[in-house]
């Protein structure tokens, strides 16, 4: 099949499950914003939703998610290396026009992505870091799992609260470019919408980072208890 | 010409004698220099300057200089053709350059453009992407009817937008993956756009897809910098229909 041998089909896959995974992470921003109230019961009753679906449904979504990541990462590594190996020797002068330190970094804020994604399960889902405060252990008042608990726990930790904006940030880098690129690759661009979706593709992330970012930072400032 | 300022300046070129070659930078002076050289015109001073001290000249490629014929080919300051908008190195002058200026001179640098020499490439590599199918067949028989297609003025003013390539590689120069997709891009877009060339339109964008990486060329990551280094300003809209058009030929 030509979308995983050549080198334009290559760049497909890589955005189409980027394109993917920012879905993912548009539902998963949405989830964590009922820790500003929106739905009653808030992050717990959001939870609880989650974990009554059905079990082959959960889990066919989970592996379908690893199964992006997965592709993403081997096909994003792969091209990396064959780039790198197309241009050994470099100008003495650099000067670039129009990349930015958001494109020329994507191998690495991909890669502290992971790194994250890794820390972030093995902490709020898998519940094995600081397992003391996770919230299969310590049901809320209705007996759910009282995952806002856990998540102020972590928060009130100014490391942990950095760490997770930190994370953000490496987030924004990496869809900043990302999404405009993927666009590119698919073909939906022309000379009259590059331009808008350069500006989308900041403001989309930029958007990303703040929301993802707001509920560390009104945990760690103690507006949300 | 003797009532012109001159400039003196430092330059800093890459000399190299074959593709085996490791290469080094070596320092000149240029002296005399007016603002009405062009870039080519200057290094053909220092030229005559090393001739007559009996060293080897500063070896580089050109013919029409005068933006036409793509074969002025050098990065000047890291970028392809001297950073100056839609211009070759042949038309870029001096009068962009300040008196006392050091000015870098290197060769483009890909793996699929081996070093000739100092500056000079190969870049037979994108002839090789061009017979694998950037052409329209045509068969013998009576001369058709020169209005019997009719092309709206805007389709064929895409398609001559993307034909303006001259084919020099400054997007390949410019593109930190060594890629060659806004020349490819361009060749699939030229012909994709009108109706005369929609019927190979899926067999030609594969063939020049698999010709472009079998040369060595690398990946898209969608830096744009092969559009800010084109002297036609070829805009990376035709990656975008080349990517459309590869889509749509795995369905056909
Ligand atoms: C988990 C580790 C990850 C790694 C190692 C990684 C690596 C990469 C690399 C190397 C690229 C290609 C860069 C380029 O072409 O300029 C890329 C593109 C992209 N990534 Fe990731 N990434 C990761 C995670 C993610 C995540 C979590 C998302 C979404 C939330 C994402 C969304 C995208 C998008 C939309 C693109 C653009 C695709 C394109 O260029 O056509 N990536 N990634
Ligand atoms: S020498 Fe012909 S384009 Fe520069």
């Amino acid at each position: 099949m030509q979308l995983f041998s050549s080198s334009i089909g290559r760049k497909i896959v890589m955005a189409i499950t980027g394109q993917c995974m920012v879905l993912f992470a548009i539902i998963h921003l949405l989830g964590n914003s009922t820790a500003f109230g929106w739905l009653t019961g808030g992050l717990n009753a959001y939870a609880h939703h989650l974990h009554s679906l059905p079990l082959p449904l959960l889990w066919g979504f989970r592996l379908g998610l690893l199964a992006l990541a997965c592709i993403h990462i081997w096909f994003g590594i792969q091209l990396t290396i064959e780039n790198r190996a197309c241009r050994t020797q470099q100008y003495a002068v650099k000067n670039m026009q129009k990349a930015s330190f958001a494109s020329e970094t994507m191998i690495w804020t991909g890669a502290l992505l992971l790194l994250f994604i890794i820390y972030h399960l093995l902490h709020f889902t898998f519940q094995v870091i600081n397992p003391e405060t996770g919230a299969l252990i310590n049901p809320d008042a209705l007996g759910h799992p009282n995952v806002l608990a856990m998540v102020v726990a972590a928060f009130q930790n100014v490391g942990i609260a950095l760490l997770y904006v930190g994370a953000m940030v490496v987030l924004f880098l990496h869809l900043s470019h990302g999404i405009q690129s993927s666009f590119q690759s698919m073909g939906w661009s022309n000379d009259r919408t590059q331009p808008c979706l350069i500006k989308g593709s900041t403001l989309g992330a930029l958007f990303m980072f703040l929301g993802y970012a707001a509920v560390p930072l009104i945990i760690l400032v103690r507006i949300l208890k | 010409m003797s009532d012109h300022k001159t400039m003196t300046l430092t330059l800093i070129v890459w000399r190299q004698k074959n593709a085996n070659d490791p290469g080094k930078f070596e320092t000149y002076t240029a002296k005399g220099i007016t603002e009405h050289h062009s870039f080519l015109e200057m290094l053909d001073v220092v030229n005559e300057d090393l001739i007559l001290a009996g060293k080897d000249p500063i070896v580089f490629d050109h013919d029409c200089r005068e933006g036409i014929c793509g074969m002025c080919s050098q990065v000047v300051n890291g970028m392809a053709h001297g950073g100056q908008d839609r211009t070759t190195v042949c038309q870029l002058h001096m009068r962009k350059f300040k008196d006392g200026d050091t000015i870098y001179i290197e060769p483009w640098r890909a793996r699929a453009f081996p070093i000739i020499r100092d500056l000079i490439v190969d870049r037979a590599a994108l002839d090789t992407i061009v017979q694998a199918g950037a052409y329209v067949s045509c068969h013998t028989g009576g001369v058709p009817d020169g209005n019997a297609i009719l092309i709206p003025k805007p389709v064929a003013d895409e398609s001559m937008d993307a034909a303006e390539c001259i084919g020099c590689g400054a997007c390949v120069a410019g593109c930190p993956n060594g890629a060659a997709m806004l020349f490819t891009g361009s060749k699939v877009s030229q012909f994709a756009v009108l109706p005369q060339g929609k019927p190979e339109a899926a067999a030609r964008v594969k063939a020049l897809e698999k010709a472009m990486t079998d040369c060595g060329f690398g990946n898209c990551t969608n830096h744009y910098e092969c559009q800010a280094a084109c002297p036609k300003g070829i805009n990376v809209k035709f990656i975008a229909r080349m990517n459309r058009e590869f889509l749509k030929a795995q369905f056909s």
